[in-house]
């Protein structure tokens, strides 16, 4: 099972290791050091890397790089699963994962690893055990715990454990019952140069906040959901994810903007003309917001020189990268962005084109079409306040131009 | 405020500082300094000094410092055993505790206080944890058992821990089922042999029923333990695969993989008439499809694992192949694999899009992507036909963006066309040789060469071509020295006239100034082909070429079977059986898919069921023939078994005045005539043992080489030596013999002739011819053979056993696509693995001489750096053995595993096998 973890930075220092069987020396990491070398940037590092005795398995995340050791045959998905859960739960307890975060919350960190894993064997990974076995810091337990030499290590087994339900613990008591959930999706698709779309699908997830006195049973209504149509669950107290879910390539998944550009690099000229406009396609009369264009422009434009109809936008002439702010976009009066490019002079045309890649949102709206109909809550007798939000925003929405 | 302040140090010296605070009388600042300890081991500083102070530490109330206290024992108790004992008693207490948390954290501490001499105390402890009323407590106990195992296996057994372990798959809490089968998978891995997870229906059972209600991590234990049970009929696989099935929609990943490994597994067993069968196969889809959408290190072992997936059962993703189109922002790492996966779904339906696709990749800005992407295109020429001509204007296209790279692997892929189509595309040959110039590449030079020596008569300037390549020869690589001087070799045989001072100059550079032996040998070789018998070096340096395969790099079906085993596991990522990678030879049990079997009810008799899967619906493959060609073409291969190394000195002086003779004929000699096509023996498809005994027939012929090659016995014809003896005191005469009915229908082809009598003490020698038309009654062993012997005198009966190998008949050589479906056809269960030892021969010279006993080899392909040697036989009666003889250079004992519908031969033919290797 998983031996060792070690956590590494981008500038490759190894800044917290914690070992749950005997201690693995950190020259391991060396193997790990040559892979990052070797990779151009840190998203290419792989993430399984054999060593002469171990394997190494990474995740990159928040600019930190978790890596797990191993000895023997052990699922790799298991093992990267179970880091992605070491980052949430991080992120969960100081509110962000980062390294000075890690590093001022050490002690914690340590003790909260401790209790995720027994000799390599996943303990408690859910996030209310956790905080009931060590609970998370916050500014007031800290000053109470320096006065009165508490601790914030829980005492007793934790309630959740080893009942049925072991994702909630018992005897939650609130004084304002409630209920919200956010229906997010997120659109994945690459969209070609003449507009028509490749691939789409859509990547959804229902997010709860549910703060419920004692044990409630809800059921979720929905408006199209396999037969049935209603999902039935005791929720955990506080923030989860309530189920995620996929539409698939095969299914016609509605594209709510349009990019039309216009991006030509003139052979033997060291100017070329750059013109891109962003609208509303399928949007169900919604509006769209925060939209972000940002693109990676060849190596041989030097500089840009464009004018946009609103928003902000920056081009950075080391990493090429060209982003543009948009905002809102007005069906009425399409933002566009237009101008010329510098091109390295002589050089030839470059030989690739650059990928336009797209951000953006629309509340109340969930472009798959699923709609939450009722909730119900059984088992208590109180009334909770519910409420049910949508959102539709970019995942990896491409367009090759 | 932060616990960052733990990391300050002051000038006094850290330690000494911190054993003073751990000393402290105030708790308070005891617990601070301890964690200042802690701290510092995060970072890995050595603060192993502090022992004894920090386990002074140890008896506390409080639950925060005591568990910090047992954070620094785990990490430091190896390096102070000694210390380490202070602890127990503290342990041994908590074990007792009311509070079942400080009971569990005892005995979980313990294990893990990695020092043999704590484990006694440790026993008694576990043994009333294991039993403990609190199922916390039992399910951490579960895993202290694994821990124990690690430091004292001997221990555990004697303790009879094991049996508890076995107990606790019984137990009532899910939790506890979970970790235990957790604990006994790990302990079972370092001994493969124990047979510790003992799997029946009931236990099963059990399994399943836990599997529903424990934690998701259980789950993934649990699922894997499944999959390593056998169901007893196709009934009880479906029964499981239908409780195991909701898995795949559970959010973590590694529980649907697992779930994926045991559906895949046990489907197997399922026929595939059967409705569920074709629901179980749309249930797989999604989940594997949901997989990419997680994150990238996700993504990338479900794509590897996605990529045994397609190659076993591809109708399962045949339609999802736009979630493989690769997003320009993917990691390299997830680009790579889809573009694999790309290529293997690539269908005559999909396979425009599919190739609007790569163009798309193949203008992108990472080198290693976009030289994969021009490869796939190449690859997707040769998979659908349909396509290479849309394929080949594709790469013309890319050829003419005049990117250096691009090009290079263009004409790579491009020289595979034309081995798969040819005499088609061969109208583009200009527009490559205008890029000959910006070739610097290894690969891409020598396929360049490989073109224009193998059009060399379509090209005008060939010979200026590939003059302008022998300039800087001693500066080409290898692979590039090679290809020239096989080039230069066919441009002299196709047009002799203008080349004869090229081709001396590229023998004369191979042979006397390269210190390269493949280079030199093989320049020999066509030296003394040139020399010898200008004919016979054209029939082989321009034989006809067998088609290149639809797929060179599918995973042979063996090594797929077993690798869909080890779904989710490392094994799966690397494509290598667990045994190829794991340390220490730590045993690794060898796991094969099960069998299909009907279940006792159904009708379907077992010859019958597995004939469901028409081979025509998986790819038509066979393994990595592109290394058997390439080696055939190329006449790499070493002499069989060696012919004595080629004596430089005198050879050489010998082949100069022999290679003068022979060009003359060749050029102008009147006894030059084309060879009449008619008495071309049929190169194609002749298998390769023959092409080299040619080859030293020829030089055997001018004696330059002496060597050990048997040149094959008169096959074809079946014989029985008989020695007869007088041994009576009268003259005998009148024999007369006959054998009884057996296996496979001996019988005397002619009447046993003694021409004189034979008097008293003599002794007579006869080959008796035999033939296979006799009456057939299968015998006990199957090669017994039942004779008598009559004359004057008497009826003289015996019996006598005779190798197998006799009667392999000629036409034993299957061909590889029918090879390839015949060994997915024949059931698993009629395998057969042997073992054969001591058997000092390479694979070229194995072959060969398994050649010459009617064992023909198919394919041959290089795994590991094991030579597999995929090889057909057939018997007089028409039926078929399969092998796959695996040899491992240097070890001098080979693997042989035989299918044959007829399993009972196997053994005689293995018999066969070393018979004919070992004499």
């Amino acid at each position: 099972m998983i031996h060792s973890l070690f956590l590494i930075n981008s500038s490759g220092d190894i800044f917290l290791e914690k070992h749950w069987k005997s201690v693995v020396s950190r020259s391991v990491c060396d193997y790990f050091f040559e892979a990052q070398e070797r990779a151009t940037e840190a998203e290419n590092v792989p993430p399984v890397i054999p060593t002469p005795h171990h394997y190494l398995l990474s995740v990159y995340r928040h600019k930190i790089f978790f890596v797990a050791v191993i000895q023997t045959e052990v699922p790799p998905l298991f093992v990267i699963e179970f880091l992605h859960r070491v980052v949430d739960t991080f992120q969960d307890y100081f509110g962000v994962c980062s390294e000075p975060v890690i590093k001022d919350n050490v002690v914690v960190v340590y003790e909260v690893l401790e209790e995720m894993l027994d000799n390599g064997f996943p303990l408690a990974t859910e996030s209310n055990i956790l905080k009931e076995l060590i609970k998370p810091p916050t500014i007031l337990r800290t000053v109470v715990n320096t006065i009165t030499g508490s601790t914030n290590v829980g005492d007793q087994l934790p309630t959740g454990q080893l009942s049925v339900v072991p994702w909630r613990r018992t005897g939650v008591k609130y004084t304002n019952n409630e209920a919200y959930f956010d229906v997010i999706e997120e659109i994945d698709a690459i969209i070609d140069k003449s507009g028509s779309t490749i691939t789409a699908e859509i990547q959804g997830v229902i997010d709860a906040c549910v703060k419920l006195t004692g044990m409630p049973d809800l059921t979720l209504s929905f408006m199209r959901w396999e037969s049935e149509r209603i999902l039935s669950f005791i929720p955990p107290d506080g923030n989860f994810r309530l189920l995620s879910y996929h539409v698939s390539a095969q299914n016609l998944v509605a594209i709510p903007v349009y990019v039309k550009h216009s991006i030509s690099f003139r052979d033997s000229s060291s100017l070329g003309r750059f013109e891109i406009t962003v609208g509303p396609k399928q949007t169900m009369g919604k509006t769209i917001e925060g939209v972000i264009v940002t693109s990676q422009m060849p190596k041989g434009v030097l500089n840009m020189s464009l004018t946009p109809s609103q928003g902000t936008h920056t081009f950075d002439p080391v990493t090429k990268m060209l982003s543009w702010d948009v905002g809102k976009i007005n069906p009425q009066k399409l933002p566009s962005l237009k101008g010329t490019m510098s091109l390295q002079a002589g050089a030839s045309k470059p030989d690739e084109n650059p990928t336009i890649n797209l951000q953006f949102k629309i509340q109340q709206l969930a472009i798959s079409g699923l709609k939450v109909n009722r909730l119900d809550m059984y088992g208590e007798k109180y009334k909770p306040f519910k409420g049910i939000k949508y959102m539709t925003k970019a995942g990896k929405f491409q367009v090759r131009t | 405020m932060t616990d960052s302040k733990y990391f300050t140090t002051t000038k006094k010296g850290e330690i000494f500082e911190l054993k003073a605070e751990l000393n402290s009388d105030k708790k308070e600042k005891k617990k601070e300094a301890v964690k200042k300890v802690i701290a510092s081991m995060t970072v890995g500083k050595d603060v192993s000094a502090l022992f004894p102070d920090v386990v002074n530490c140890m008896q506390t109330d409080n639950l925060e410092l005591k568990k910090l206290v047992y954070l620094y024992l785990m990490n430091y108790a190896k390096s102070q055993p000694d210390m380490a004992i202070m602890a127990v008693n503290t342990f041994v207490k908590d074990c007792e505790d009311p509070n079942p948390l400080i009971r569990a954290l005892a005995v979980r501490t313990m294990g893990c206080i990695r020092v043999d001499k704590i484990t006694e105390y440790l026993c008694e402890p576990l043994r009333k944890c294991l039993k403990d009323e609190d199922p916390y407590v039992r399910k951490t106990a579960a895993v202290c058992v694994a821990k124990l195992h690690d430091i004292n296996a001997q221990l555990v057994e004697d303790q009879g821990f094991l049996d508890t372990l076995k107990d606790l798959i019984s137990d009532s809490n899910p939790m506890v089922v979970a970790n235990a089968v957790a604990a006994l998978s790990e302990i079972a891995e370092s001994h493969p042999s124990s047979n510790l997870l003992d799997l029946n229906p009931q236990s099963i059972n059990k399994l399943l029923t836990a599997l529903n209600e424990c934690t998701e991590w259980g789950q993934i234990f649990i699922l894997d333990c499944l999959a390593n049970y056998t169901p007893k009929d196709d009934r009880e696989a479906q029964s499981i695969c239908e409780r195991v099935t909701p898995r795949l929609s559970h959010a973590n990943s590694a529980v649907v993989l697992s779930a994926v490994k045991v559906l895949m597994k046990f489907m197997e067993m399922l026929s595939k008439d059967l409705d569920y069968y074709g629901t179980l196969l749309k249930k797989l889809a999604p989940p594997l499809v949901t997989l990419l959408s997680a994150e990238p290190e996700l993504q990338y072992v479900a794509l590897r694992n996605i990529n045994l997936i397609v190659q076993k059962r591809p109708e399962i993703l045949k339609h999802e192949m736009k979630v493989f189109f690769v997003k320009y922002n993917d990691p390299i790492y997830v680009k790579l694999e889809k573009l694999d996966i790309m290529i293997r779904l690539a269908s005559q339906a999909n396979i425009a899009q599919v190739l609007a696709e790569l163009k798309e990749y193949a203008t992108e800005v990472d080198v290693d992507f976009v030289r994969k992407a021009v490869r796939a295109i190449g690859r997707c020429a040769i998979k659908v036909e349909q396509s290479a001509e849309r394929c080949v204007s594709t790469l013309l296209d890319l050829i003419q963006t005049k990117v250096n790279y691009v090009v290079q692997e263009a004409i790579v892929v491009i020289k595979d066309i034309f081995r798969k189509y040819p005499n088609k595309y061969e109208s583009v040959i200009a527009t490559l040789c205008e890029n000959l110039d910006s070739l610097d590449e290894p690969e891409a030079r020598a396929a360049m060469i490989w073109i224009v020596g193998e059009y060399a008569e379509r090209i005008d300037n060939a010979d200026e071509l590939l003059e302008s390549f022998l300039e800087g020869f001693h500066d080409e690589s290898t692979q590039v020295q090679l290809q020239l001087l096989t080039a230069i070799v066919k441009l002299f045989l196709k047009k002799p006239t203008e080349t004869q001072e090229l081709v001396q100059q590229v023998l004369s550079l191979a042979t006397q100034d390269s210190d390269n032996p493949d280079l030199r040998d093989r320049g020999y070789i066509y030296w003394r082909l040139l020399s010898t018998d200008p004919v016979a070096a054209k029939e082989v340096v321009l034989a006809e070429k067998p088609l290149i395969s639809e797929e060179t790099d599918l995973i042979e079906p063996t090594l797929l079977d077993e690798l869909i085993c080890y779904i989710g596991t490392l094994a799966s990522v690397y494509h290598k059986p667990p045994s190829a990678f794991v340390e220490g030879g730590r045993g690794v049990v060898h796991k094969s898919l099960p069998p299909r079997t009907a279940s006792n009810e159904s009708t379907e008799s077992p010859e019958t069921a597995p004939a469901g899967p028409p081979s025509g619906e998986q790819p038509d493959v066979i393994p990595a023939q592109g290394d058997l060609l390439g080696d055939l073409l190329n006449l790499d291969l070493g002499p069989p078994v060696s012919g004595p190394p080629l004596a430089t000195s005198s050879v050489q002086m010998g082949a100069v005045d022999l290679l003068g003779g022979g060009l003359d004929s060749l050029i102008g000699g009147p006894n030059f005539v084309t060879p009449p096509a008619a008495a071309v023996p049929a190169n194609l498809g002749a298998p390769m043992g023959s092409g080299l005994s040619d080859l030293f027939d020829l030089t055997s012929g001018v004696g330059t080489l002496s060597g050990s090659y048997v040149a094959p016995k008169a096959v074809g014809s079946i014989s029985m030596d008989l020695q007869l003896t007088n041994k009576a005191l009268q003259v005998m005469t009148d024999f007369a013999i006959q054998f009884n009915r057996n296996s496979f229908g001996l019988a005397p082809a002619a009447p046993l002739q003694v021409h004189a009598p034979l008097s008293p003490n003599q002794t007579v020698e006869i080959s008796l011819p035999l033939n296979t038309v006799g009456s057939v009654m299968k015998m006990e062993p199957l090669n017994n053979l039942q004779v008598a012997v009559k004359n004057n005198i008497d009826v003289f009966y015996f019996s006598t056993l005779y190798p197998l190998h006799i009667l392999f008949v000629e036409d034993g050589k299957m061909e590889r696509q029918m090879f390839l479906a015949t060994w997915k056809d024949i059931p698993n269960e009629n395998e057969a693995q042997f073992q054969i030892r001591d058997c000092p021969l390479n694979a070229e010279a194995a072959s060969s001489r398994l050649q010459s006993s009617n064992i023909f080899t198919v394919a041959k392909r290089n795994v590991e750096g094991q030579d597999m040697l995929y090889q057909s036989l057939k018997l007089t009666n028409g039926i078929w053995v399969l092998a796959e003889l695996r040899i491992q250079p240097g070890n001098p004992n080979f693997m042989l595993s035989l299918k044959c519908r007829a399993p009972e031969v196997s053994p005689h033919v293995c018999q066969a096998y070393e018979t004919i290797l070992k004499n």
